[in-house]
């Protein structure tokens, strides 16, 4: 096949057609001028400016996480590469395809400490799932198709490929993503048989099983959500989600228990700490899920289903760890467990769910919604109900108000929750909304922050009135930095170091310099009113709700501690300090 | 039923021969405070454009199990061996060593030098530079042998490993 010969930025945006993308997130500057030129002479990919590199990545992992299909990220060398860490890293704590292309000065400048130059490649590393510096004209069409092979399959995350300017403005050949062998990255997606079999004899075999789901069961797919709903109603068992994982089983569903872990409910926690046959789906054992290790689930027999074998006995060993994508391996376990006519013993399982039925009768998320002021939980709770009739997507920032949305907002399906799970990034929220509302431009798109997180990123109202993004963003502002406050109230003797939000600026004001509707809401007899009238508003919308400042994230299994030792909060006990000294040092 | 007993493992891991490889293993060992007791790195098909790396490194039954998914998820590496848990092997390392003495010392590291079936590669009237080959406890005690000669210098290769037999990566 005769090669075709185009520019490097040809090549780069030929290869992204090809691979299927419609939008890249960036922000331009010198070393991609040539890509924007070429940009700007096309019209089959859509170009979305963020005002800030980060926003660029989070925009990109929204996209991604509420379509299933790799983000793409543009933006130059230097500084453009290094706003991008964090978001980078956020990927590939979470998991989330993203090839994020970053200019480079040209090859003959590099290691000369050139104007905007940085050591990309040396930087991204430890925060990519793989990255390249293009040296070669010959290499650029390879590396863009294998960019997109290795972000998207095994183990999502994010790749970054490093393009200095002369290669960009050089001749280069292209080659079609058929044309294009990959040498070393094949992941194993089918599970091994034999320890499928053995995992359903030992789950038939449970009298207090549980399943423990996480993130990979999205990252698998929707057709692999599907499937653990058949197959956690064939067996009849309790099921609860990682933060990562919510969506991927109904919540209405009454085999679900809930989010697990640090502010997990009670049922899920104490399900998990007294189960004796624990399968854990596509989820990594995180130190915010187990509490502490030695303490964890510690009469269980445990499988874990992981495409990463690197996942699989890093925190907590299991007795059968099957390598393998999620969809496939609960194909073969619905295969196994129907051909083998399994059933889990069914008087066990009766008074096991009367144990849970106990625990359930706690109601761990409750909370008295007084006449005088909005409790947060309430604002979560309210949005849900006002939003049911629509396609709702939901992302948010790291805080308090995220934890109540993870409680309190019911996710029927996977797609649609959006948050930074394993890095925790404040900022997350707005740009990661304006990916999803881009990829949904008819869906609603609602983000919750806090009054902290949204300073983190707001620069990207200009983003969202520019490209009419009518995006709904809710404020919990509780003046505070809240989950600092909280931590420093229960475990620093409630010395509030640096944790108030001095000087916070007027929402409506500043939406309205921003070009679009601000509206407040501190009375709760008017919040439903207020999100009604943000949900018809045709735009974006800042609503800046005030909520009890006093109010802390319950329940909550304080660092250190087993899942058997939750704090209940307020309801039950009121604010309790937490004495110890290991739960100190952790985060 | 914790594992926490600490063992050696040498690991050799087949990798595509391109630049920054290397500092994803080495970045990967530090940035998950693993322990790297030596580590070689030499090209060994020229035209695959492979390279062999040899790491030695120490930790609990769980922690290596993790050195080495992680080091196979890593997208230009081929192939990942322990050969500690795969069979018998054989382990090698060169060392260089300086002596500097005169008189009785010095003739005494020829001796030494000899036993062990060290090559003096250099001399001069008062100093050798003795090349040694040999598994890494064979070249620890000759070093400590020559500590009280005038050993001045040192520079070791680090371990190179291959499975004994017919097994291959």
């Amino acid at each position: 096949m005769a090669e075709r010969i185009l520019s490097g930025s040809e090549v780069v945006l030929q290869a992204l057609a090809d691979q299927g993308v419609e939008v890249v997130f960036g922000y331009p500057g010198g070393a991609v001028l040539p890509l924007y030129d070429e940009i700007f002479k096309q019209n089959r990919i859509r170009h979305v400016l963020v005002r800030h590199e980060q926003a660029a990545v989070h925009a990109a992992e929204g996209y991604a996480r509420s379509t299933g299909k790799v983000g793409v990220v543009l933006v130059t060398s230097g500084p453009g590469a290094t706003n991008a860490v964090t978001g980078l890293t956020d990927a590939l704590m979470d998991s989330i395809p993203v090839v994020c292309l970053t200019g480079q000065v040209p090859t003959h400048l590099i290691g000369n400490d050139a104007f905007q130059e940085a050591d990309t490649t040396g930087i991204t590393r430890p925060c990519t799932k793989h990255n390249y510096l293009v040296k070669n004209p010959d290499r650029l069409a390879r590396t863009m198709h294998e960019a997109f092979h290795v972000a998207s399959s095994g183990r999502p995350g994010p790749v970054v490929i490093d393009l200095p300017k002369d290669i960009l403005v050089g001749k280069a050949p292209y080659l079609e993503p058929a044309q294009v062998q990959h040498r070393t990255y094949n992941p194993v997606v089918k599970g091994e048989r034999s320890q499928i079999e053995e995992a359903m004899e030992m789950l038939a075999s449970a009298k207090k099983p549980i399943l423990y789901c996480g993130g990979g069961v999205i990252n698998s797919g929707m057709q692999a959500c599907k499937l653990l709903t058949e197959f956690t109603r064939m067996t009849g068992a309790p099921i609860t989600l990682t933060l990562m994982g919510l969506g991927a089983y109904p919540a209405s569903d009454k085999q679900y228990l809930g989010m697990l872990g640090m502010h997990g409910t009670y049922e899920a926690n104490m399900s998990m700490h007294d189960c004796d046959v624990m399968v854990a789906i596509g989820a990594r054992f995180d130190d915010r899920v187990t509490g502490n290790l030695d303490f964890f689930a510690p009469n269980s027999q445990k499988i874990q289903v992981d495409i990463d074998q690197s996942s699989i006995n890093k925190n907590v060993p299991v007795d059968i760890g099957i390598v393998g994508d999620v969809g496939h391996v609960l194909e073969d376990m619905i295969k196994i467990w129907k051909a083998k006519q399994y059933k889990i013993e069914a008087n066990a399982l009766d008074s096991w769910w009367k144990e849970i039925e106990g625990w359930r009768s706690k109601h761990c998320l409750s909370y008295k919604q007084p006449t005088d002021v909005i409790k947060p939980q309430h604002v979560i709770r309210r949005v849900h109900a006002l939003t049911r009739d629509r396609k709702t997507y939901i992302t948010t920032d790291v805080g308090q108000h995220q934890m109540w949305a993870a409680q309190h907002f019911g996710f029927e399906h996977p797609y649609e929750w959006m948050t930074s799970g394993g890095l925790g990034t404040m900022g997350y929220g707005m740009p990661a909304a304006l990916g999803v509302q881009v990829a949904h431009p008819d869906a609603t798109v609602v983000c919750f922050t806090g009054d902290a997180s949204i300073m983190m990123n707001i620069q990207e109202c200009a983003t969202m009135t520019q490209y009419r993004l009518p995006i709904k963003t809710v404020i919990l502002n509780n003046r505070y930095m809240g989950m600092v406050r909280q931590w420093q109230q229960l475990l620093h003797g409630s010395r509030y170091s640096e944790s108030y939000s001095e000087t916070l600026p007027d929402f409506v004001k500043l939406s309205e310099a921003f070009g679009f509707t601000g509206m407040t809401c501190n009375n709760p007899a008017d919040l439903d009113d207020a999100i009604k009238k943000m949900l018809e508003i045709d735009g974006p919308v800042i609503l800046d709700v005030a909520v009890d400042d006093k109010e802390n994230c319950y329940p909550m299994i304080p660092s250190g501690k087993p899942h058997n030792e939750m704090l209940l909060g307020q309801e039950t006990n009121g604010d309790e300090a937490i004495d110890s000294d290991e739960g100190m040092v952790l985060v | 039923m914790k594992e926490t007993e600490i063992s050696k493992h040498t690991i050799s891991v087949l990798v595509d021969n391109e630049s920054g490889v290397l500092a994803r293993v080495i970045g990967l060992f530090s940035g998950r405070g693993y322990n790297i007791e030596s580590l070689t790195v030499a090209e060994v098909d020229a035209d695959a454009h492979q390279s062999r790396i040899t790491v030695v490194t120490s930790g609990t039954p769980m922690v290596i199990e993790q050195i080495k998914a992680q080091l196979s998820r890593l997208v230009p590496v081929h192939k990942v061996s322990d050969l500690t848990l795969a069979g018998p092997s054989v382990e090698r390392e060169l060392a260089l060593v300086k002596v500097i003495a005169t008189g009785e010392k010095r003739v005494e590291s020829l001796r030494i030098a000899d036993i062990f079936k060290a090559r003096a590669v250099d001399a001069t009237n008062n100093s050798f530079v003795y090349e040694i080959i040999g598994s890494p406890e064979k070249i620890d005690a000759f070093i400590k042998l020559m500590e009280p000669l005038g050993l001045s210098e040192i520079s070791r290769t680090g371990v190179a490993a291959i499975s004994r037999g017919t097994l291959t990566m």
